[in-house]
């Protein structure tokens, strides 16, 4: 007899394999957990910890014959799902089961519209006719909040944004009601805002229809805000399970501890972070003890021969590790207390200096591609930016914040606006003057692999810039300040002669930072940086840009959307909206009395740990198209405090203290 | 849309007036003078002076290709010396023959190469992939002048299954459109696998899969829709090659079509017959490759939806 206290999903030592070219890869190595029915479990870990796999294994969506299930039973409403037929398997899939994947853009078929691909699962499972398909598939649209769903449902996908396409995966998993839902990395690539608007209503429908949730994810602060219960999982294995309220003070594993000390925040400025070395072990060569042990800060003698099982040390957490007494987290490292002081000078003549900055392109139609109108990506922005100082600027993407750093070191065409740097007016110099300036302002971008030649030796990439500047005679000579810079970023100067793929991607961004370092440049635009970056890693290439700031004295301009990362590498921020600068401060002060209401509302979506109770500010909608800003104030469709007058004229600059300013008709 | 349609149909001009252009230049482009290759070099000295006139070489060459463009414009492509008949005239009366068979060739490409790239691609590096893929290279490499007696000896005069050759019913058919569709049914196997094996991969496909559909629904309803682009476009251009196997297949089989026509053309130096066919095939090869463009528009939404 099934008992009601059964779990939803028990997953009981869930073992499944990749054939590998070198050897059986465990990606899935004996993993147990339960999942009670209307609950939401999390599942962490950074990538190549096996999450996805998992996820994949209980929809029996392993690709055989290169992956399959070794064992041992996923129960599953009182059946083992792995002695199921493919046809019973099936009928599971997407009607009791259903998931939603990372990446919204690619996960819909292009060539169908979103109503049929509602409509698909709902007459396969329901056996209803297509008129009541439809009905229900309108109904699904409009559950899942997507405006107009009687129209929007004859669009295809690339006629949606990328919330809008994951609001339709949550309508096709949840068109059949099923008991789980698997969502794998669901917000990941979406903006915060946007991530808010998407945990929100998926904790919403969970308690509207009681399905439980298995989320896979690799931001703990995500895991914070929605997860009843938590799986740490370290090279295919848990290795900490605990209930939520229990994980985020008693968390005790040391990988656990590592990743909670490697988050960036604010009160963590005047340190370095906390880092793991190494790497994640190869799946094809376990190591016989701990898996974990060469990375391990507490490692011991035994780690290196016993495999720690997992053991409960409290009622409902368990860890895999062999210390007695595994030092918890501290509650201060996870909470962020703001006591910091930003630092907030702006040296009497900045380094680099913009003003009124514009950055338009044309928008042509028609068969002679006559110009109809502008698409104002950077709209009149004034920034400047002190030697030694960083500069963030955030926003949502589609604000222009890319585009204007590229457009500061002139790498686009810039429609107006002057930009000085070091005091030499950059607009007006001749090309040749140019190219000599450009040793000291140099940009490092989000994906290493995409901006590094793959066909290029690593002390090719990084001596062309020694080449171009003529810094070092000969190859020997310019070898060794190459071995040298890789040196100081960390990267093994033996690998001199390696191609780029046969990096990982912390070690490429290094090779990038090791590039730009070769010229010795005063400013750096860093776009995007750490934002494909597991958190550990993240933590080593915030440090090593901290420490060469000091060092060299360096300025950058970070560009990211990942706030606790400015709070704490940057001095100074600026909020970007629809290609204007609507606040800006130094950290304290935007961070703890932020003026703009987009600001504020930027804040509250963003998940944060320790803040419970937090007064949250849901912003409607997504960013509006910069080829049509509204009127007025850009922010007034999705302001929650909009005015008459601001759909009329856009809003001057406030001062809110000496350094501290904002464009918002609240203050005037 | 209407944009993309237009722009196809305006990028089509400067190809057609090159076809046009070269078709024009053909006959001056041959070494020797075109008179004399067409009555031989004992022909009298009036004839060739008639023929000179009946085909205007006497007049300057600017004036020729004006009449020439004139000419095609209104339909005219001049009268044929060997059937004494106009050019276009009988071009029309052969071409029902040439469009049976390259129809049949395509539809036997299509009919044997979507399903057998749909199972090699489901089964990857299975018995059925790693045969099928062979065969197809095997059917890439076979020429037709090769393959068509080989059928015929065959399945003609061993079996006595089919006519020799001849144009008939739909037993005729057969044969010279598998002598003709073979390459093609290979090609478009083999482009079938690897365009479905590109699109499995797409995460689009996991969706679908974690739908419960089945895997025949998933390969059919969602891998071959997103897979047709690359499988239309080796279509249209596969076409050209069509047409020129045709010449060769239409031999072997005594087929009436523009292949067989265009090659008794040449062989009886009928030039402005020559000109004619050689110029409907041109413009056959440019149709075509239009219409796959305008394909693109119903398969792809992207396309159609675009401005
Ligand atoms: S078992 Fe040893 S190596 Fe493994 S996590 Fe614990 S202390 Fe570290
Ligand atoms: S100006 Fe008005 S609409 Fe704009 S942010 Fe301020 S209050 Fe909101």
């Amino acid at each position: 007899m099934k008992m009601n206290n059964d779990p939803l999903l028990s997953v009981k030592d869930l073992r499944t394999c990749f054939r590998t070219t070198n050897g059986l890869a465990r990606a899935v190595d004996g993993i147990s957990f339960d999942i009670p029915a209307g609950k939401t479990l999390a599942l962490v870990g950074e990538s190549g910890c096996g999450k996805s796999v998992t996820a994949l294994s209980i929809m029996r969506l392993i690709q055989e014959p290169a992956g399959y299930i070794a064992g041992d039973r996923i129960i599953f409403q009182g059946q083992d799902l792995l002695k199921l037929s493919k046809r019973k398997m099936r009928e599971i899939r997407g009607n009791r089961i259903s998931m939603i994947f990372q990446e919204p853009m690619t996960s819909l078929n292009p060539v169908m519209t979103i109503g049929e691909q509602i409509m698909e699962v709902i007459q396969l499972h329901r056996g209803l006719s297509k008129k009541e398909a439809l009905g229900l598939a309108v109904e699904m649209l409009n559950q899942v909040k997507i405006p107009d769903p009687a129209i929007r449902i004859s669009e295809y996908p690339h006629q949606l944004s990328g919330g809008m396409k994951q609001r339709v995966m949550i309508a096709i998993a949840l068109s059949c009601e099923p008991d789980l839902l698997i969502a794998d990395e669901p917000t990941t690539s979406l903006d915060v805002t946007v991530q808010a608007q998407i945990l929100m209503l998926m904790k919403e429908l969970q308690q509207k229809e009681g399905t439980a949730i298995l989320l896979i994810t690799h931001d703990i602060a995500v895991v914070y805000e929605v997860a009843d219960y938590i799986t740490v999982m370290y090279a295919g294995r848990a290795i900490e399970q605990a209930k939520r309220s229990r994980f985020f003070r008693h968390a005790c594993h040391p990988y656990t501890t590592r990743l909670f000390e490697s988050l960036p925040s604010m009160d963590k400025r005047n340190e370095q972070l906390s880092t793991i070395p190494g790497r994640v072990p190869d799946p094809t060569r376990y190591p016989e003890g701990c898996r974990f042990a060469d990375r391990c800060h507490l490692a011991f003698d035994r780690c290196n021969k016993e495999d720690p099982k997992m053991r409960f040390i409290e009622k409902g957490h368990s860890i895999a590790c062999h210390l007695e007494n595994a030092p918890a987290i501290s509650t201060a490292t996870a909470t962020i207390t703001r006591k910091t002081e930003g630092r907030a000078t702006y040296t009497s003549s900045p380094l680099v200096s913009v003003k009124d900055l514009k950055i338009y392109y044309p928008i042509r139609k028609g068969l002679l591609k006559s110009i109809v109108g502008h698409v104002k990506a950077v709209d009149g922005i004034d920034i400047s930016i002190g030697q030694g100082e960083t500069l963030a600027l955030v926003g949502e993407s589609g604000c222009g914040k890319t585009t204007m750093g590229r457009g500061i070191l002139r790498l686009i065409d810039i429609t107006c606006g002057t930009i000085h740097f070091n005091n030499i007016d950059i607009m007006h110099i001749s090309g040749s003057k140019l190219r000599r300036l450009r040793k000291d302002m140099q940009i490092m971008f989000q994906d290493p692999y995409g901006s590094l030649n793959p066909r290029m030796m690593v002390n090719q990439i990084i001596s062309e810039g020694l080449i171009s500047q003529g810094i070092g005679g000969n190859k020997k000579e310019r070898d060794n300040i190459v071995k040298e810079l890789m040196d100081q970023v960390g990267l093994d100067p033996g690998m001199i002669h390696r191609y780029p793929h046969e990096f990982s991607g912390g070690q490429r961004q290094r090779i990038g930072i090791a590039r730009f370092l070769a010229v010795k440049p005063k400013f750096v635009v860093c776009d995007e940086v750490t934002s494909a970056l597991d958190v550990s890693v993240q933590a080593q290439i915030l440090n090593l840009l901290k420490t060469l700031q000091q060092r060299e004295d360096l300025s950058y301009l970070f560009i990211t959307h990942n706030l606790s990362v400015v709070t704490y590498i940057a001095d100074l921020v600026a909020v970007m909206y629809l290609g204007k600068i609507v606040e800006r401060g130094t950290i304290r002060e935007v961070f703890d009395t932020p003026g703009h209401p987009y600001t504020q509302a930027l804040l509250a979506a963003s998940p944060c740990i320790g803040e419970d109770g937090r007064k949250k500010i849901f912003l409607e909608g997504e960013v509006p198209s910069p080829v049509n800003p509204p009127e007025g104030c850009h922010f007034h469709p999705r302001c929650p405090k909009v005015m008459p007058g601001c759909r009329k004229v856009y809003p001057g600059q406030y001062s809110l203290s000496e350094t501290h300013s904002t464009r918002c008709w609240l203050y005037e | 849309m209407r944009r993309y349609i237009i722009k196809r149909g305006v990028l089509l001009i400067p190809v057609i007036m090159g076809v046009v252009t070269f078709v024009f230049l053909l006959i001056h482009l041959i070494p020797g003078d075109p008179v004399d290759m067409m009555l031989g070099e004992t022909a009298q000295q009036a004839d060739r002076e008639m023929l000179r006139t009946r085909l205007g070489l006497n007049d300057p060459i600017h004036l020729q290709y004006y009449k020439f463009i004139k000419g095609i414009v209104r339909g005219d492509l001049g009268d044929s010396i060997h059937y004494n008949r106009p050019v276009l005239e009988i071009i029309i009366d052969r071409f029902p023959a040439t469009l049976e068979l390259t129809l049949g060739a395509i539809v036997i490409a299509i009919l044997i190469s979507i399903p057998v790239g749909i199972i090699a691609a489901a089964r990857q590096y299975s018995i059925f992939d790693n045969s099928s893929m062979l065969l197809a290279l095997l059917g890439i490499s076979m020429p037709n002048f090769w393959l068509g007696p080989l059928l015929i000896i065959v399945f003609s005069i061993k079996l006595g299954w089919l006519p020799v050759s001849g144009m008939g019913g739909l037993t005729y058919l057969i044969l010279p459109s598998v002598t003709l569709g073979t390459s093609m049914a290979a090609i478009l196997s083999r482009m079938t696998r690897s365009s479905l094996l590109e699109v499995i991969r797409k995460d689009y496909i996991t969706t679908a899969r974690a739908k419960g559909l089945s895997e025949l629904v998933i390969m059919v309803k969602h891998a071959l829709t997103n897979a047709l682009l690359p499988i239309v476009t080796i279509i249209g251009l596969q076409f050209g090659a069509l047409l020129s196997g045709s010449i060769i297949t239409e031999m072997i089989f005594s087929w009436p079509g523009i292949g067989r026509l265009t090659i008794q053309a040449i062989i009886t130096r009928d030039y402005p017959l020559v000109q004619g066919c050689v110029l409907f095939i041109a413009l056959c090869y440019v149709m075509v490759n239009l219409l796959t463009d305008l394909l693109y528009v119903f398969i792809d939404p992207r396309i159609r939806l675009s401005e």
